[in-house]
């Protein structure tokens, strides 16, 4: 072996290390547990009765379903309030105000999710402060209730995930050189073909890279269909945590993860074919 | 030179031997049983040092099962949850009794949960802390709520609050006249009892606000006055009421569903003589009445009692009237059937739009 080939599995021995001993055998083992079913006290045997479960019974696969369209809305709704912006910071605040507009997007982020939730909860509730101020000004005559349903739920996903859709996005922008811009109003372009013709398909690596991370987080999400979801937000990672911790069924557990895991790499190939993109050049470019 | 040598190799191994004695206690238990003055009073007794964590019975069980029952000292679920994890998963080791002040007990509690945590001869947990889960009420605007199945009633449309949890399922089989823990032993019966009460838990979401999910969030419920009546524990009643006397808790009239937490061992526990030391030490009336102030629930103690407070003691009072405590109905040992199909009924609940 030369010196160079040592040095390369040295550099890579940490990465190997880290994969394998927390990637890669516990999923090894969460396989192992998915794949086999209880007879009796302490015995187990050999089955695909978990996956069999979660095809058959329907409240699995619509709660999959729900969870996988509202992650897809917020990772939308996430773009479409990420782009504009991002394309601010990038291209039309300079200087200092395009430093502090960055910052302001990561402030947010220092405190950690739980706290954030926790303020959406105080400003929402029945007896909380916008409840509060439109008694206050008149527009309403009773407490008003915003917690606990669906659209509250979407809120705190699009805003947890809202840095993760405006970093790649703002990176992408800045590669993209003013004078193409320019060129294309020159050649006769208005705002809306520039931005069809031009910004969009220089910003696509980076719109989806934004979005596969944001759509990830969302499905993976558990705190905020929690807490600000309420009675009907029942969210695919609530039924894996309630089969683990609360129904002590590690085995059904085991195959609604891997169910996951397979769904959400089905969706996410899927939009990387409907887009044209591909891994490398999203990964390569967006981040 | 080597004299010096001797005497440093001297005190190093005294270092290392004195801690032998004084082992690290690793308390898994629920808040408020392990305040930090009897902590204190503690480590200063026997030397030992205690760590807690806090948690909850699925929490605890989840957390042992997941480590072969290591990584804790002494754990503190309640006693329908030692048989049947015990059974399927081996996570707790047998009490020696020999090392219990069994004099500290109520004798009646300890013969039960005794009874109730016996798996093959051996006894696995005895009993701390005990109380009742039924309904807090705002008496000023829903004092018809006498009844888990009056937590249904339409004028309460968005001001009642309940878990989704098991003691929401036995809760209402009860006040609908059912009984669920007959049915334990027969999973086809018990399934009939789930599937009354699941048709019932539908048809009352819309008058639900939201599934509370901890302590804090229902206190905050009540407070605020978002909701008017829920299910709950005795001790988030009383607290309440503290604040605001028209709020309290109720015992059901269908009879309030009662508790023990106990002390169980897990299997791969490294400091049992700190454990029983533990054991031993609150239980002693006195401590025993610091643990019921901290926490607001009653233990298995005997005579700790009359160190309590005179305010929480007419709190109980006023909520269990004697007909009330007889009508206390104690949680069997939980068959591990069951819980799974309790799950079912529970998520299609939750689904339910």
């Amino acid at each position: 072996m030369t010196p160079g080939r040592l040095s390369f599995f040295l550099l890579l021995a940490p990465l190997v290390l880290w994969l394998g001993l927390l990637i890669v055998i516990p999923h090894i083992d969460m396989a192992l547990v998915s794949l086999r079913a209880r007879v009796a006290p302490g015995e187990y045997t050999p089955s695909l009765q978990n996956y069999a479960d979660f095809f058959t019974q329907p409240l699995y696969l619509v709660t999959f379903a729900r969870t996988a369209i509202m992650s897809i809305l917020a990772t939308a709704i996430t773009l479409i309030i990420g782009f504009p912006i991002s394309y601010y910071i990038a291209k039309i605040a300079k200087g200092r105000s395009q430093a502090s507009l960055f910052l302001m997007c990561l402030i947010p982020f220092w405190v950690s999710e739980l706290v954030r939730t926790f303020g959406w909860i105080i400003l929402l509730r029945e007896t909380g402060v916008i409840s509060g101020l439109l008694q206050w000004a008149g527009l309403a005559d009773q407490p008003v209730e915003m917690l606990y349903n669906d659209s509250a739920m979407m809120l705190g996903l699009v805003y947890t995930s809202m840095l993760f859709m405006v970093v790649p996005l703002t990176t992408t922008l800045e590669s993209l050189d003013d004078a193409v811009i320019e060129a294309g109003y020159d050649l006769g372009g208005n705002g809306f073909s520039v931005l069809r013709e031009i910004v969009i398909p220089h910003a696509m690596p980076g719109i989806v890279s934004g979005c596969i991370v944001v759509f990830m987080l969302s499905l993976g999400n558990y705190l905020t269909p929690t807490m600000l979801g309420g009675k009907d937000s029942l969210w695919f990672t609530q039924l894996i945590y309630s089969q683990f911790i609360v129904r002590f069924n590690w085995e059904l557990g085991a195959a609604f993860g891997f169910c996951l895991l397979g769904a959400s790499s089905l969706i996410v190939w899927g939009m990387l074919r409907l887009t044209g993109q591909t891994l490398e050049r999203t990964m390569g470019e967006g981040s | 030179m080597k004299s010096r040598f001797t005497l440093a190799a001297t005190v190093a191994v005294l270092a290392l031997n004195a801690p032998a004695h004084a082992d690290t206690l690793r308390l898994l238990t629920w808040g408020g049983y392990a305040p930090d003055a009897v902590i204190d009073l503690f480590e200063a007794e026997t030397g030992h040092t205690v760590e807690v964590t806090l948690s909850n019975n699925e929490e605890m069980v989840a957390k042992l099962r997941a480590t072969g029952g290591g990584g804790f000292d002494l754990a503190q679920p309640s006693q329908d949850r030692i048989a049947g994890p015990q059974a399927e998963f081996g996570i707790y080791k047998p009490i020696d009794m020999s090392k219990i002040d069994t004099a500290l007990f109520i004798p009646s509690m300890l013969e039960a949960t005794k009874t109730n945590t016996t798996v093959d001869g051996a006894v696995y947990a005895v009993p701390d802390v005990w109380g009742t889960s039924g309904l807090i009420v705002n008496a000023a605007e829903a004092s018809s709520v006498a009844d888990y199945t009056d937590l249904c009633n339409a004028d309460l449309t968005g001001k009642v609050t309940y878990r989704l949890k098991r003691p929401t399922l036995i809760g209402f089989a009860f006040s609908m006249g059912l009984d669920p823990f007959a049915a334990y032993g027969d999973i086809a019966a018990y399934q009939a009892i789930l599937d009354q009460v699941e048709a019932k838990l539908i048809e009352c979401k819309p008058v639900v606000k939201t599934y509370w999910s901890g302590g804090d969030e229902l206190i905050n419920l009540m407070r605020s006055g978002e909701t008017v009546a829920a299910m709950a524990w005795d001790t988030g009643g009383w607290k309440l009421n503290t604040d605001n006397a028209d709020i309290n808790f109720v015992a059901p009239t269908s009879g309030a569903l009662g508790w023990v937490d106990t002390f169980s061992l897990p299997a791969q526990g490294r400091a049992d003589d700190a454990a029983y030391a533990w054991i031993n030490f609150v239980m002693q009336p006195k401590i025993a009445a610091m643990i019921t102030e901290e926490a607001g629930n009653f233990t298995a103690s005997a005579g700790a009692d009359e160190f309590v407070n005179d305010a929480l003691k007419a709190q109980y009072q006023n909520s269990f009237p004697p007909a009330a405590v007889d009508n206390i109905r104690w949680y069997p040992p939980v068959p591990a059937e069951i819980e799974r199909i309790e799950g079912e009924t529970l998520d299609r609940v939750q689904a339910a739009g």
